[in-house]
């Protein structure tokens, strides 16, 4: 399946392209426009303006593409927490995770283009979600 | 107080400025409200009656984007237009005016860390922390830096370590100095 979003990839972007390749379609596509008007037909579209799988009310795109596919594992809503505030950061949840991946993936997408930036954040937050699920099983920071 | 316009541009002409004009219907207020906020929290520019500006860059412009997705969803009207002002002095002033928003949070600020300046530890290192996280907020907001700044990062960084008489001294002297005359602190 195709996906479309803005180019110019952040940490909303980065994080949902991993969610919709790891959770909901493993051969996702993924397309990068500057203009809306530029979603080839039959993709999805995400994180741009008009689209579904956006920003909602204080949802950032990662928030509302969970709840959308019903994705309920407390790790990934412990990852939207972080995603959230790196993206938005509203104080709406505690995530002092926050400030270092947004100046990480701000950092990358100044010295990548688009597809390298996912490229390079796939593993990255497969151990934030590995992290995440030590944490939350042992109930406090694995070593 | 000096203002930076670095931004990249050809010449010295004015630079981009990414603008939402919107409208948001007066009730429900609790979205009209949510929207003011979120603007709020942007530092936006206030050009006129629903009509707010920022610098353009890939940042501000998604953030305008996504202030006016919520006022579609509010059932409003909203457009997101890059604009540049057909003077420099109309920019000066523009930039003049969000640094003077962002001083008054800068002392604010400052004004924080001063009260809790011979405060016990805790309530020290719990101020400490509280105000290292607003002067990131308001640096997120702040495009054209005022000289309140740095005296406000230095005055929140002065409740860093354990109590030091000769910190506040030197910054005692800084407010007299800032003051023009004779300042006192215990």
């Amino acid at each position: 399946m195709r996906w479309a979003t803005r180019a110019g990839v952040h940490i909303d972007r980065a994080a949902c392209a991993w969610l919709i390749r790891r959770f909901i379609d493993p051969d996702a596509e993924f397309v990068f426009v500057a203009d809306p008007a530029e979603i080839p037909a039959g993709a999805t579209a995400f994180d741009i303006r008009g689209a579904g799988l956006s920003h909602h009310g204080s949802d950032c795109s990662f928030e509302t593409i969970l709840r959308r596919y019903e994705l309920t594992d407390p790790v990934l809503w412990r990852i939207a927490q972080i995603v959230h505030e790196a993206d938005l950061d509203d104080q709406q949840y505690d995530a002092p995770e926050a400030p270092g991946f947004d100046v990480a993936l701000r950092g990358l997408s100044m010295i990548c283009v688009d597809e390298r930036v996912l490229e390079l954040t796939g593993p990255l937050f497969d151990g934030l979600y590995e992290y995440c699920k030590r944490a939350t099983l042992l109930g406090r920071e694995p070593a | 107080m000096e203002h930076r316009l670095d931004r990249e541009r050809p010449g010295d002409g004015p630079g981009q400025w990414v603008l939402l004009c919107y409208r948001v219907p007066r009730e429900p207020s609790a979205p009209r409200i949510a929207i003011w906020r979120k603007l709020k929290r942007l530092g936006v520019a206030q050009l006129g009656d629903g009509l707010v500006a920022l610098p353009a860059d890939a940042r501000t412009r998604e953030q305008l984007e996504w202030v006016a997705e919520d006022v579609t969803e509010a059932g409003g009207s909203a457009g997101v237009w890059l604009a540049r002002p057909a003077a420099l002095a109309q920019e000066r002033e523009l930039a003049t005016a969000m640094a003077a928003a962002r001083a008054a949070e800068y002392a604010a600020v400052a004004a924080e860390a001063a009260a809790a300046r011979n405060a016990g530890d805790a309530a020290r290192a719990a101020a400490l922390r509280r105000l290292r996280a607003e002067l990131r907020r308001i640096a997120r907001r702040d495009y054209f830096p005022p000289a309140a700044r740095e005296q406000a990062h230095a005055a929140v960084e002065a409740l860093a370590g354990p109590h030091d008489g000769r910190k506040d001294a030197v910054l005692a002297g800084r407010d007299a100095a800032a003051a023009g005359g004779a300042g006192e602190h215990s």
